[in-house]
C-alpha cells in the first residue's frame, strides 16, 4: 500500500458522473460520463490494504481488490489488469453490473464511505481494452476433449474461457439468436453497451471457443444427444423461470414479464426489426418489483417514451443507512437510486397488487392495496384498494429456477425443491459428465457468483476430464455470502 | 563397546523423556578468585576463598530438595605439604607428581576395574600410579538427591619413571586423564602437578564440611578459584560443578553447538608435536558436557599445545576489536589473524582461569557479567561476581576495580605482581608478525577482478520465481520494502496461519526451522544501539592446524558482510583465474525432479563425492549453487544442500579445508539467510531475490530508486536482519553464528534431521525427504506448467501469510470468524458465539493448530450434569487479557478491557507503558497486572505497590528476543506523561532487561519486586521454544510465583516479519514441556502456570488446562471484540477502528464496550463448563494437567501430519497419582529475613506520622534490595511524593548487596559508606542514594570503583551521588533521576529519556546510545567515546554548557561535595570558571527541540498539549 494515510486524506467517495437526465434519456448509450482517471487513482488510494480484506471475501470471485487498488493508485494499469484478470474473466461486465458486495464489505465502510471498488475495476479493464492489453491466450496443445456449454450468460462464458485455455475444445450453445444470455438481452444498453460483450466474445473466439447461437438444447438437440457428442456438458442456462403473480386479470393483454419486455427492447436497440414489440411509448407503465430488473424496465420505458412509470413494491421502503439487523460486512437491503430512478417515474412502497383491471381483454389499470404485515406475511389491507391506471404492466418479481423440463426428461438430471439443478461439491449433476453452474444451480444470484461458479465448474470439469487441474476453484457450490 | 560419558554417569538427570531433554539444561552462577602476591602459599587463601563462596550463596540455587545445591567447588594449587602428610605413601618432590580427585563408580568391583584400567593407561603414557587415597567425605551434610548420585571419591597420584616435570608432566597427565575418561568413563575433576579441584553437588555452605581436607591448616595455596552454580534443573550432576581444570565460568556460551561442531571438524587437522597422537584423545570435547566444560576442554588443549593461557583466552573470547578505533595495530592484527583460526565462543561470560601460577579473569565483549576486585596492601587479590564477599578492613584496601568488557585481569603469583590488560595483550600481540602474515596472504573481495553484471529477462525471472515458490506477497511485502528502504519490513498482530508442519500448502524448507532466542539464562543483544560490539565480517577459506600458527592460515577471503551480490559471488567463482589464490568449485545443486525423493537423496550423495574429489584436488572455496535449474532439473532446497554438505564435511574431517558460499534462488527473507549461515554457510548470495528487485524497479513497482541502490538496499536489509536474528540469541559475531545451529525443527522427522541437520532438535518428528521432494516438485511443476494459457494471468501465487487471501493459507481470524465474534458479543448471542467457536475449532481441526489435532476423551470419566460444574463467575477469574501497553493501543481500548476484567473479577494487564496514577487508584479502571518490561516505562514504587500481579516480561511471543519501539508520532503528550517521557520523542524498549543477563539476575529482580510489594504475585513471562522446560524450572527456582508460557504466534503492535513467523513455537509444545519438566524436577507444586497465544475458544482453554495451565490469557480475541478487524497496521498509527492508535480522529471511531468484552469471557466460561461436564470434572482445577484425556489417535490423514508424533506432548514421563499437577503450595520468598525489617521498625515514626528519623546500620553484600521494602511501606502509607526528601535517613556502612535502593520513593535517603554492587537505584522513585568510600579508605575515590553495573535502570525521579567510578550502562533508561558519579564504564546513559547525569571522570565506549532525552554534563568527554551513529545522525549534540546548565551543574556538584566529600567536586568548584569549560553537554536533539517548543507555548499562554503544539512538535521530531 503506497499511502497508509490515504483514507484519512480523502474521506469522501467520488464516482463517475452520470450524464444529464434530459440528454441521456434521448439515447441508449451508457449513462456515465467518461471517468476522470485522476479521481479513480485518488479513490484507489483510499484503500487501506487491510490485513483481512473483507472486500476480497465479499466478492465471490475473490478479486484481489487491495492489490489492484494499489496498482491503480501507482498508475500500473498493465499490472492491474493482470491481477484483475487473475480472478475475473469479465471485469467489464462486473464493473458495470455487479451490485458490489465488496463495497458493502469494505472495512472503510465501517465508519466512512467505502472505497469505490467497482469504479476502479471498470476503469482498469476499460483502460486495458483501450490500450490493447486484452489479448487472446491460446493453449499450446489441445487435450482432445470436448465440452458443450449450454447457455452463454456470464457463467457459461467464464467456464468456456477457462476450459478453452486449459486446452479443451468448447462449444457454447445459446437458444437466443445472439450470444450473451442475460448480459445481452437482460441488460439495457444504458447500463452496458453491447460492444463490451462483442469484444470479449471476439477474444473467446480467438481462443478457440465455438459459439452456436439459436440452438435450443432439449428441442433442437436433445440433452441425451448432447451428452453423447461431448465428453462433458455444462448446464449454464440460468434461472430464467420468472415468478408470476396469479391474481385476477393476469391474462389481460398488456401484462408481461419484465424479461420479455427487456429482451425485445434490447433487440430493437440492436437494430432488429420486431413484430409486435412490447413497447411503452405513449403508455402508462406500471412495474411490479423494486429490484434491478424493475429499474431496467423503468429506464427502458422512459427511453421508449412512456407517459408515466410507476413502480410498485410490496415491502417497505428500504432504509438509506445500513440497519442494525444487517450489520457490516453483510449485504444490506438499502434504498437505491439507480440511474433509471433519477430519470423518471415514481416508486410506491407497501403496495400489494390485488388485481389487474382491464377492458376488452386489455389491461387498463392495477388495483392495489396497502400492505399489512400479519404474522410476518405481507397481505393487502382491506379497504385501502385503489386502481392505478396502466396500459402496460411489467412483472419484475424475480425468478424461480431453471427451465429444466427437457433437461430432466432427457438427461435424467434432478432438480431440487427450489427448482435448481442439484449438484455435488464439484458442480457435477447426478448424470455422469453433466455439470451445472451459475443460476441454474444456485438459483437467481449476482453476476459475480455466476462468473465464479463458471470458473469453479471449469476446474471441476478439467479435473473430471484430465484427472488433475491447475485451474482455480474460487467457490464451492455451497458457499454463501456472510450473513447472520 | 561405547563408554557412558562421565557427565551422564554421575548425574541423576533422567534420560530424554517426553519433551524433556537433559541436553537443554542451562546454568549460571557466582564465582570468585582469590590470590596472594606475597609469594608464599597459605591456608588463609583457601579460607578466604571459601568465605567468598559462602557469601555468593544467593547467586546459586537449591532444587526441590532444600539440601541439594546445584554444585560448588574450589580449585587450588597442589597442596604438597598436606598431600605428602595424608597420602600414606611416599611422594616424589613437589612438581614431579600429578594428583587429582577421581569420581569412581560406587560399585566396588566396577571401581576396582576402573582403577586397574587407569593404571594400564598410565603405564602406556609412561606414567606410574604412585597410589590411591580415599578422600574423606561427609555425605551426611548433603541433600538426599546429591547423596544418591554421589560417586566414590578417591585421589590418585602419578609420577613419571623419567623424572619429568612442568608442562611436560602436565601433557602426560592430560593424555592419561583424557584416555581414562574416554575409555573407562570415570571422571577426573583434575589431574595435574600444579592444581587440584574439589567439587561436587553441594551448596556453597556444604563444600568445606563435605571435604574435610579443605579445613586442614596444611592445605595451602597462593591462589584459589571458587564457584557456585545455579542450574535450571534439580538433577545432581557431580562432574558439572565448577571449577573445571583451568576455568570457572559465569555465563552461557550461546554458540556452543557451533563451537563444538567446528572443533570436531578441526580434529582431523589437529596435530601437535608435543601432545602426541591426538586421535587417542578424541573427541576433544566430551559429549553431554556443559558449555563451560566444553570451553575448558578447548582452552586446555590450546594451552597444553603450546600457547600461553592468556593467549588461548584471547582466541576464544576476543574483545570487540572489529570496530574499536583506538586499539593498537598489533593487537588488532593478532585478533584479525586468529579469527581465521577460530570463531569466538560467544555469549555472556565472566571466566576466571589459572595455570597454577597465573590467575586471571576475563569478560565477554559485551561485559554482560559482573566482576569486581579488591587489592590489599599486603598483596591479597580478591575478585568475585560481587564486591564485599570477603570482609576486609577498608584501611588495607589499596585498589578497587572491576572487570571490563573484553578485558583481562591477571595476577602472577610467582612474580608477585598484577599484569594489566594492555601489557599482557601487547606482549602476546608481538609474538609473531601477524600483520605481515595477513598482508601477504589475505584476499580481499574488492581486490579480485570486477565481473560484468548479468541482466536476466523478465520471463526468466518469473519462471525461476515460480520454481522457488515465490508469491506476489513475497515480492510486495518482503522484497519491495527491503529494496526500497534497506530494512526488514515490520508487521503487526502476530501470526494465525498454520505452521509449516501441518500446513496443507507446499512450504519452503526454511519454514520448518524455528529460530531460537535468548530468554532468562542469557540475554539478547541490542544490535542497533550496541552495534559497536557486533561484527558481520567473516572470512571464507581453508583453516590450518589450530595448534600451529602459520602465515598460510591467513590465506582466506575476507568479507565485511555475509550477504553477497551476484557480481561478488561471480568473483569468487572465478577466483582461480588469478593464480595463487586457490580454486573454487561450484556444486550444481540440482536433481532430476521426476526421480522424486530417491533422485534427490542420490544426488546429494553424488554431491558428497564431487565435493570430496574437489577437495582432494585442492579446492578451497565451495559454491553451492542452484542457479541452472530447468524443466528436468529442479533445485535442491538450499538449506538442505548447505547443511548436508556442511555435516558431510564435518563427519569426514574436511570441513575446515574449505569455505562454503551459497548461491541460492530460494532465499528471499532474512530468516532464510540466517538459517543458511546457521547451518554452516560463510556467505549467501540471494541471486533471485536480487534479480526480482531489479525487475520490480524496471517494472516501476519499486519507485524512486535506481536498480543499483535497490540491490544494495536488499543486501543491507538481509545482512542487518541477520545481525538482528543473531542478537536475539545473544550472538555478536557472524563468524560464531555460522554453524551455530541455533534453530529447532518443527515437523521434520528425526531421521531426516539426523541425516542432514545433525544435532538439531525436532520434538515432534514429521516429514522426511519424500515430502520435501514432493513439495519441491509441486513448485517446480508450477514453473513448467503443461499449459501456460490455463493460468495466464497469474504471475505468481498470491501468498497470504501476512494478509489474508482466499487462495492463501487459512487464518484463524478471517472475515467470517471476526464478524461472528463481533456480532455475537455485541448482541449477546451465545448461539452466534457458538458459530464462531465452531468455525475456529473446525478450522483448527483442519490442521490450523497443533491443538486442533487433539480430541477430548469424553467418557473416560463419567460425564456429569452441567449444573454441578462450578459457575461462570469462578471460571472467569482465571482469565486475563494480554499485555498491551497504553501507547500501543488507545486509552479507550485499554480502559474498556480493564473495566470489563475488573467487572468480571478477572485481570487486565497494563502492558509496558505504565499506568496513570488516577487510573492506578480507580478500582474500576485499573489493571490488576502491572507489567515490568525492559523499557521499565512507568515502573515506580507506586505502580508496583498497587499491583495484584507483577509480570516480568522476559520475551514476547510475536518477537522473542527483541525490544520494541514507540515511534515519535505515537508518543502523544498523554502517553509521554504516563511513561515519564517527552511528547513527540521516540521511545525504545531494549531487547534485554539490563538487569537480567542470567538466571540469577532474574532471581534478583524477582527478589526486588517482591520486596516492592509483598502481596503481589510475581509472574515471569516466557515464550515457547525448545528448552523452555528447563528455563521454567530455573524460573521456579528463582522463586517466581507464576510462569506464563506464551505461544510464538501472539499479537503485537510491531515486529519484524521474520520474528512473527519464524521465532518461537506454539504454546502447546512449550506448555507441555514446562509442565513435564517442572514435574520431573519436583517444582510444579510451587508455581502457577499460565498460558497465552492465539487463544480464542473454550476448547482452547480446555486443551490448555489438560496440558497443565491454570490460568489463560487472551489478547487478540478481546481486541476483536472491541472492534479490531485485523488491519495489521498497529505500527502505522492508522488503525481505522480506534483500537491501536493514538490519533484522536481515529480514536473517536472506537466502538468497543466493556459489556461486549464481558459477554465474550462469559461465553468462553460457559463453553468451558460444558466441556468440563462432558469430561466429568466439577471444577477446572480438577482437570488441570490431565493430559491423558487428550487423544491424538484421531486418524491424521494429512499428507504431512502423517509423520507427526504428538505423543511427547501428551505422554511425557510417567508421574504418580499423588504428584501435584497444579500449584499446591507457595514459594518461600524468605521475606521475613529481609534487611528492611530492621529499617521498618526503626522508621515507625516516619511511616505513621511522617516524622524524620535517622537510622545507622552495618550492611553486607548478602543484604540485597535494601530500602525497597521500606519504600513499599512508605508508598502504602503516603502514596507518591508525599514526604519531603530525606524524612527517613538511613546511614549504612559496609558493602551493599545487589539492587541497593531499588524503587525507593521520595522521603527516603540511603547513605552508604563502603561500596555497592550492581543495580543501585534500580527504578528509583524519588529517593536519594549516596555511596562513598569508607572513611578509612586510603585510596583515591575517583580512581576506584564504588558501585557496579546498570545503575539507575529505569529510574524515574530522585538523586544519586556516587563518589567513585561505576560500571557499565550507568543510568540506562533513566527518565528523571539526577545523578553524579566520577567515572563510568561502557554504554553509559543508554536509552536515557530524561534526568540529568553528571560524570566527573573517564567514560567507557558507546556513551549515549539510544539516548533520547535528559542531559549529561561530562568532564573532558572524548567524542570518540560517544555512540557513533547518534552523533553522525545528529541525534545527539555535544557542546558547551549554557547558563542554565552551568547553574544546574554547580548545584549538583555542591550537593555531591556535601553528601560525599568528593575531592573532585571540591577541586572543580574551587576553580569553577576554568573547569566549567572542560564540561561537555550531551543533549538529544529532538528532546531539546520539544522542550523548547513546549516552553515557548507555556510562555505564550498556549496549552503545550494542544493540537497545534503537537503538530509543531511532530514537524521537528520527524525531521
Amino acid at each position: 500500500m503506497a499511502d497508509p494515510r490515504g483514507f484519512l486524506k480523502v474521506t469522501e467517495r467520488e464516482t463517475a458522473k452520470r450524464r444529464p437526465v434530459a440528454i441521456r434519456i434521448k439515447d441508449w448509450r451508457e449513462v456515465y460520463e467518461e471517468r476522470d482517471q485522476a479521481v479513480v487513482r485518488t479513490q484507489a488510494g483510499r484503500c487501506m490494504d487491510c490485513g483481512v480484506p473483507f472486500c476480497h471475501q465479499g466478492c465471490p470471485l475473490g478479486n484481489l481488490i487491495p492489490e489492484w487498488n494499489d496498482l491503480t493508485w501507482r498508475d500500473q494499469g498493465k499490472s492491474a489488469i493482470e491481477r484483475l484478470h487473475q480472478t475475473n474473466n469479465f471485469p467489464e461486465f462486473t464493473g458495470r453490473l455487479c451490485p458490489a458486495p465488496c463495497e458493502q464489505a469494505c472495512v472503510l465502510g465501517i465508519n466512512q464511505p467505502a472505497v469505490t471498488i467497482k469504479e476502479v475495476e471498470v476503469s482498469i479493464i476499460d483502460q486495458a481494452f483501450d490500450k490493447g492489453w486484452v489479448e487472446p491466450h491460446m493453449p499450446e496443445r489441445m487435450t482432445g476433449k470436448t465440452v458443450a456449454v449450454v447457455g452463454s450468460g456470464p457463467a457459461g462464458l467464464a467456464a468456456a474461457q477457462q476450459l478453452a485455455r486449459a486446452g479443451h475444445t468448447v462449444a457454447v450453445y445459446e437458444r437466443d439468436d445472439r450470444i450473451g444470455g442475460l448480459l445481452r438481452y437482460g441488460i439495457p444498453d444504458f447500463k452496458m453497451e453491447k460492444t463490451h460483450i462483442d469484444r470479449r466474445l471476439a477474444q473467446l473466439e480467438a481462443e478457440g471457443v465455438r459459439f452456436r447461437a439459436g440452438v435450443n438444447i432439449g428441442v433442437d438437440i436433445t440433452w441425451e444427444e448432447l451428452n453423447s457428442r461431448y465428453d462433458a456438458v455444462l448446464v449454464a442456462t440460468g434461472a430464467t423461470k420468472p415468478r408470476d403473480l396469479t391474481i385476477p386479470g393476469r391474462e389481460l393483454d398488456g401484462v408481461h414479464y419484465a424479461m420479455d419486455y427487456l429482451t425485445q427492447g434490447n433487440k430493437a436497440v440492436a437494430g432488429d426489426s420486431l413484430e409486435s414489440q412490447i413497447h411503452a411509448q405513449g403508455k402508462h407503465v406500471i412495474v411490479l418489483g423494486g429490484g434491478d430488473t424493475g429499474a431496467d424496465c423503468i429506464g427502458t420505458a422512459t427511453r421508449q417514451g412512456a407517459l408515466s412509470v410507476t413502480t410498485l413494491a410490496i415491502g417497505k421502503q428500504p432504509p438509506t443507512e445500513r440497519p442494525a439487523g444487517q450489520p457490516w460486512p453483510t449485504f444490506p437491503t438499502l434504498f437505491e437510486v439507480a440511474s433509471a430512478h433519477e430519470e423518471f417515474g415514481e416508486r410506491t412502497y407497501l403496495a400489494s397488487t390485488v388485481e389487474f383491471v382491464g377492458e376488452n381483454g386489455k389491461v387498463t389499470g392495477v388495483k392495489v392495496a396497502e400492505t399489512e404485515f400479519v404474522d410476518g406475511k405481507r397481505l393487502p389491507k382491506a379497504g385501502t384498494e385503489k386502481v392505478i391506471p396502466a396500459d402496460l404492466v411489467l412483472l419484475a418479481l424475480g425468478f424461480t429456477g431453471v427451465e429444466g423440463d427437457t433437461l430432466t426428461a432427457q438427461s435424467g438430471a434432478e432438480l431440487d425443491s427450489r427448482g435448481n439443478v442439484t449438484r455435488d461439491g464439484k458442480y457435477a449433476t447426478n448424470v455422469d459428465g453433466v455439470f451445472v453452474a451459475g443460476d441454474a444451480g444456485r438459483g437467481q444470484s449476482l453476476i459475480v457468483w455466476a462468473i465464479a461458479e463458471g470458473r469453479a465448474a471449469a476446474a471441476a470439469i478439467d479435473e473430471y476430464l484430465e484427472g488433475t487441474t491447475e485451474l482455480p476453484f474460487p467457490v464451492k457450490p455451497t458457499d454463501r455470502p456472510i450473513s447472520i | 563397546m561405547s563408554v557412558l560419558s562421565p557427565f551422564e554417569r554421575f548425574s541423576t538427570a533422567p534420560a530424554k523423556t517426553g519433551l524433556y531433554d537433559p541436553a537443554l539444561d542451562k546454568d549460571a552462577c557466582g564465582l570468585a578468585m582469590v590470590a596472594t602476591l606475597r609469594g608464599t602459599a597459605g591456608h588463609d587463601i583457601i579460607d578466604t576463598a571459601l568465605t567468598a563462596l559462602t557469601n555468593l550463596e544467593h547467586r546459586g540455587a537449591v532444587g526441590s530438595d532444600a539440601g541439594t545445591g546445584d554444585g560448588a567447588g574450589i580449585l587450588t594449587q597442589i597442596p604438597d605439604t598436606f598431600l605428602r602428610a595424608v597420602a600414606g605413601f611416599e611422594l616424589p618432590e613437589a612438581g614431579y607428581y600429578a594428583a587429582g580427585l577421581v569420581f569412581l563408580p560406587t560399585d566396588a568391583d566396577e571401581a576396582a576395574r576402573a582403577k586397574a584400567g587407569f593404571e594400564n593407561i598410565a603405564a602406556e603414557e609412561n606414567l606410574t600410579v604412585l597410589g590411591w587415597r580415599e578422600v574423606p567425605v561427609r555425605p551426611e551434610v548433603l541433600g538426599d538427591l546429591a547423596r544418591e548420585a554421589q560417586p566414590t571419591i578417591e585421589q590418585v597420584f602419578v609420577g613419571t619413571p623419567d623424572n619429568i616435570t612442568g608442562i611436560e608432566l602436565e601433557r602426560r597427565a592430560f593424555r592419561l586423564r583424557k584416555r581414562s575418561e574416554r575409555q573407562l568413563g570415570i571422571y577426573h575433576p583434575s589431574l595435574s602437578s600444579r592444581t587440584i579441584v574439589y567439587k561436587g553437588m553441594v551448596t556453597t555452605l556444604q563444600l568445606e564440611p563435605f571435604y574435610p581436607d579443605l579445613s586442614d591448616e596444611r592445605f595451602a595455596s597462593t591462589l584459589a578459584l571458587v564457584h557456585s552454580r545455579f542450574s535450571t534443573n534439580t538433577f545432581p550432576s557431580w562432574p558439572l560443578a565448577h571449577p573445571f581444570r583451568m576455568i570457572a565460568h559465569n555465563g552461557e556460551i550461546n554458540t556452543v553447538k557451533g563451537n563444538r561442531n567446528w572443533m570436531r571438524a578441526r580434529e582431523a587437522q589437529l596435530a601437535s608435536d608435543v601432545l602426541g597422537d591426538l586421535k587417542q584423545l578424541s573427541p576433544i570435547i566430551t559429549p553431554s558436557g556443559s558449555d563451560s566444560a566444553s570451553f575448558d576442554e578447548v582452552v586446555e588443549l590450546l594451552y597444553l599445545a603450546g600457547r600461553s593461557l592468556p593467549h588461548a583466552m584471547m582466541m576464544m573470547i576476543p574483545e570487540a576489536w572489529e570496530k574499536q578505533t583506538d586499539i593498537e595495530p598489533a593487537r588488532k592484527n593478532f585478533y584479525d589473524y586468529h579469527s581465521m583460526l577460530m570463531e569466538p565462543w560467544d555469549g555472556p561470560a565472566a571466566v576466571i582461569f589459572t595455570d597454577g601460577s597465573l590467575v586471571g579473569a576475563t569478560l565477554d565483549r559485551n561485559g554482560l557479567r559482573p566482576g569486581r576486585y579488591v587489592i590489599t596492601d599486603d598483596g591479597l587479590v580478591v575478585l568475585a561476581s560481587e564486591i564485599g564477599v570477603v570482609n576486609i578492613d577498608p584501611a588495607k584496601i589499596v585498589r578497587k576495580g572491576r572487570l571490563q568488557p573484553g578485558r583481562m585481569f591477571i595476577a602472577d603469583t610467582v612474580s608477585g605482581r598484577l599484569i594489566d590488560d594492555d601489557e599482557i595483550k601487547s606482549e602476546i600481540a608481538a609474538q609473531e608478525p601477524w600483520g605481515e602474515w595477513l598482508e601477504q596472504n589475505r584476499i580481499r573481495l574488492e581486490e579480485l577482478p570486477e565481473r560484468e553484471h548479468i541482466n536476466h529477462s523478465a520471463s526468466s525471472v518469473n519462471r525461476r520465481q515460480r520454481t522457488f515458490g515465490y508469491t506476489t506477497e513475497d515480492l510486495r511485502v518482503l522484497l519491495a520494502p527491503m529494496a526500497k528502504t534497506g530494512a526488514e519490513p515490520v508487521g503487526a498482530m502476530g501470526s494465525d496461519t498454520p505452521i509449516a508442519a501441518i500446513s496443507n500448502r507446499p512450504r519452503v524448507l526454511f519454514d520448518y526451522f524455528v529460530q531460537q532466542f535468548a530468554q532468562v539464562t542469557n540475554p539478547p543483544l541490542d544490535s542497533i544501539r550496541e552495534e559497536v560490539v557486533t561484527s558481520l565480517s567473516t572470512s571464507i577459506g581453508p583453516e590450518g592446524n589450530l595448534l600451529k600458527a602459520t602465515p598460510q592460515s591467513a590465506q582466506q577471503i575476507s568479507l565485511s558482510f555475509p550477504v553477497l551480490s551476484n557480481d561478488d559471488v561471480s568473483k569468487i567463482k572465478h577466483i582461480d583465474e588469478k593464480p595463487g589464490l586457490g580454486t573454487a568449485f561450484t556444486v550444481e545443486g540440482l536433481y532430476r525432479v521426476d526421480g522424486g525423493a530417491e533422485a534427490l537423496a542420490a544426488r546429494i550423495r553424488e554431491i558428497f563425492e564431487e565435493v570430496d574429489q574437489a577437495i582432494a584436488e585442492n579446492a578451497k572455496y565451495l559454491i553451492l549453487s542452484d542457479r541452472d535449474s530447468n524443466r528436468e532439473l529442479a533445485p535442491i532446497p538450499s538449506l538442505l544442500l548447505t547443511s548436508a554438505v556442511h555435516h558431510h564435511l564435518i563427519r569426514t574431517g574436511q570441513r575446515t579445508k574449505v569455505g562454503l558460499v551459497i548461491e541460492a534462488g530460494d532465499v528471499r527473507e532474512v530468516h532464510h539467510v540466517a538459517a543458511l549461515i546457521g547451518y554452516g554457510a560463510a556467505a549467501v548470495n540471494p541471486y533471485l531475490a536480487m534479480e526480482s528487485c531489479e525487475q520490480m524497479v524496471k517494472d516501476g513497482l519499486i519507485e524512486g530508486i535506481s536498480i543499483e541502490k535497490a540491490s544494495k538496499n536488499l543486501i543491507k536489509g538481509l545482512g542487518k536482519g541477520v545481525l538482528k536474528i543473531m542478537s536475539k540469541m545473544g550472538i555478536s559475531t557472524v563468524s560464531s553464528y555460522s554453524g551455530a545451529q541455533v534453530f529447532e525443527a518443527i515437523g521434520l522427522s528425526q531421521e531426516f534431521v539426523d541425516t542432514y541437520f545433525t544435532g538439531t532438535v525436532s520434538q515432534l518428528g514429521g516429514i522426511g525427504i519424500e515430502v520435501i521432494a514432493e513439495e519441491n516438485a509441486a513448485r517446480h511443476r508450477s514453473a513448467y506448467p503443461i499449459d501456460e494459457a490455463a493460468n495466464v494471468h497469474q504471475e505468481l501465487e498470491v501468498g497470504g501469510e501476512y494478509s489474508w487471501r482466499r487462495e492463501g493459507p487459512s487464518h484463524l481470524f478471517n472475515p467470517e470468524t471476526i464478524f461472528k465474534l463481533q456480532h455475537s458479543t455485541r448482541t449477546k448471542s451465545m448461539e452466534i458465539f457458538r458459530d464462531y467457536t465452531r468455525a475456529i475449532d473446525e478450522q483448527a481441526e483442519n490442521l490450523m493448530t497443533l491443538r486442533g489435532l487433539f480430541t477430548l476423551r469424553n467418557g473416560v470419566r463419567p460425564a456429569i450434569d452441567i449444573e454441578e460444574v462450578e459457575p461462570i463467575s469462578e471460571i472467569v477469574k482465571r482469565f486475563s487479557t494480554g499485555a498491551m501497553s497504553y501507547g500501543s493501543i488507545s486509552k479507550e481500548a485499554h480502559e474498556t478491557l480493564a473495566i470489563a476484567m475488573n467487572r468480571l473479577g478477572a485481570k487486565s494487564n497494563t502492558g509496558e507503558g505504565g499506568e496513570d496514577v488516577e487510573r492506578l487508584l480507580d478500582p474500576t479502571r485499573r489493571s490488576a497486572i502491572k507489567q515490568v518490561a525492559s523499557g521499565r516505562f512507568g515502573v515506580t514504587s507506586m505502580y508496583l505497590t498497587h499491583a495484584d500481579d507483577i509480570q516480568i516480561k522476559m520475551a514476547q511471543g510475536a518477537k522473542p528476543g527483541e525490544g520494541g519501539q514507540l515511534p515519535p508520532n505515537k508518543v502523544y503528550p498523554w502517553i509521554a506523561r504516563t511513561r515519564h517521557s517527552t511528547a513527540g520523542v521516540g521511545l525504545i524498549s531494549p531487547p534485554p532487561h539490563h538487569d537480567i543477563y542470567s538466571i540469577e539476575d532474574l532471581k534478583q529482580l524477582i527478589f526486588d519486586v517482591k520486596r516492592a510489594n509483598r502481596a503481589a504475585r510475581v509472574h515471569v513471562k516466557l515464550v515457547s521454544q525448545v528448552g523452555i522446560g528447563t528455563v521454567a524450572a530455573g524460573v521456579a527456582k528463582a522463586k517466581a510465583d507464576v510462569i506464563l508460557v506464551s505461544g510464538f504466534d501472539g499479537g503485537t503492535g510491531a515486529s519484524p516479519l521474520n520474528s512473527l513467523k519464524h521465532a518461537g513455537t506454539p504454546w502447546e509444545l512449550g506448555l507441555a514441556e514446562a509442565q513435564q519438566t517442572l514435574m520431573l524436577n519436583g517444582l510444579r507444586d510451587r508455581v502457577t502456570v499460565q498460558v497465552d497465544g492465539q487463544m480464542k475458544t473454550g476448547r482452547d482453554v480446555i486443551v490448555a488446562a489438560l496440558l497443565g495451565a491454570e490460568e489463560y490469557g487472551f489478547a487478540t480475541a478481546p481486541l476483536v471484540v472491541e472492534g479490531c478487524i485485523m488491519m495489521r497496521v498497529c505500527n502505522l498509527d492508522t488503525c481505522p477502528v480506534g483500537v491501536a492508535t493514538q490519533n484522536p480522529t481515529l480514536r473517536a471511531r472506537f466502538t468497543g464496550q466493556a459489556d461486549h468484552v464481558v459477554n465474550f469471557f462469559e461465553f468462553l466460561a460457559q463453553e468451558v463448563r460444558e466441556y468440563l461436564a462432558a469430561l466429568g470434572f466439577r471444577t477446572l482445577e480438577e482437570a488441570i494437567g490431565h493430559s491423558e484425556l487428550l487423544d491424538m489417535n484421531r486418524a491424521i490423514s494429512h499428507w504431512k501430519a502423517d509423520g507427526l508424533d504428538l505423543s511427547p506432548i501428551l505422554a511425557g514421563p510417567a508421574f504418580g497419582p499423588n504428584e501435584s499437577r497444579v500449584r499446591a503450595t507457595s514459594q518461600d520468598h524468605e521475606l521475613e529475613k529481609h534487611f528492611d525489617h530492621k529499617l521498618i521498625s526503626a522508621a515507625q515514626a516516619a511511616l505513621t506520622e511522617g516524622k524524620p528519623v535517622v537510622i545507622d546500620l552495618p550492611i553486607t553484600n548478602v543484604d540485597q534490595a535494601v530500602g525497597t521494602m521500606l519504600g513499599n511501606e512508605l508508598t502504602k502509607a503516603f502514596g507518591a511524593e508525599a514526604l519531603p526528601e530525606g524524612t527517613i535517613t538511613v546511614n549504612l556502612t559496609g558493602a551493599a548487596g545487589q539492587s541497593f535502593g531499588a524503587f525507593v520513593p521520595k522521603g527516603i535517603k540511603l547513605a552508604l559508606s563502603g561500596d555497592s554492587n550492581d543495580y543501585v537505584g534500580k527504578g528509583l522513585s524519588g529517593g536519594t542514594i549516596v555511596v562513598k568510600p569508607h572513611s578509612n579508605s586510603p585510596f583515591l575515590a575517583e580512581e576506584n570503583i564504588i558501585a557496579g553495573n546498570v545503575i539507575g535502570y529505569g529510574a524515574t525521579s530522585g538523586h544519586m551521588f556516587l563518589r567513585g567510578i561505576v560500571g557499565e550502562r550507568f543510568l540506562v533508561r533513566n527518565s528523571g533521576v539526577e545523578a553524579v558519579t566520577e567515572g563510568v564504564g561502557d554504554h553509559a546513559l543508554e536509552y536515557m529519556t530524561g534526568g540529568v547525569a553528571v560524570i566527573l571522570g573517564r567514560t567507557g565506549r558507546n556513551l549515549g546510545a539510544g539516548m533520547s532525552g535528559g542531559v549529561a554534563y561530562v568532564y573532558k568527554l572524548r567524542g570518540d567515546r560517544v555512540n557513533h551513529e547518534s552523533l553522525a545522525a545528529g541525534e545527539l549534540s555535544l557542546g558547551a554548557l549554557e547558563a542554565a546548565d552551568a547553574t544546574k551543574l554547580k548545584s549538583l556538584l555542591e550537593r555531591h561535595l556535601q553528601e560525599t566529600g568528593s575531592a573532585v567536586a571540591e577541586r572543580i568548584l574551587g576553580n569553577w570558571e576554568e573547569e566549567l569549560a572542560h564540561f561537555v553537554r550531551v543533549l538529544p536533539r529532538d528532546y531539546a527541540a520539544v522542550l523548547s517548543i513546549r516552553e515557548k507555548a507555556i510562555a505564550g499562554g498556549v496549552d503545550p498539549d494542544s493540537e497545534s503544539v503537537w503538530s509543531e512538535i511532530l514537524e521537528v521530531t520527524r525531521g
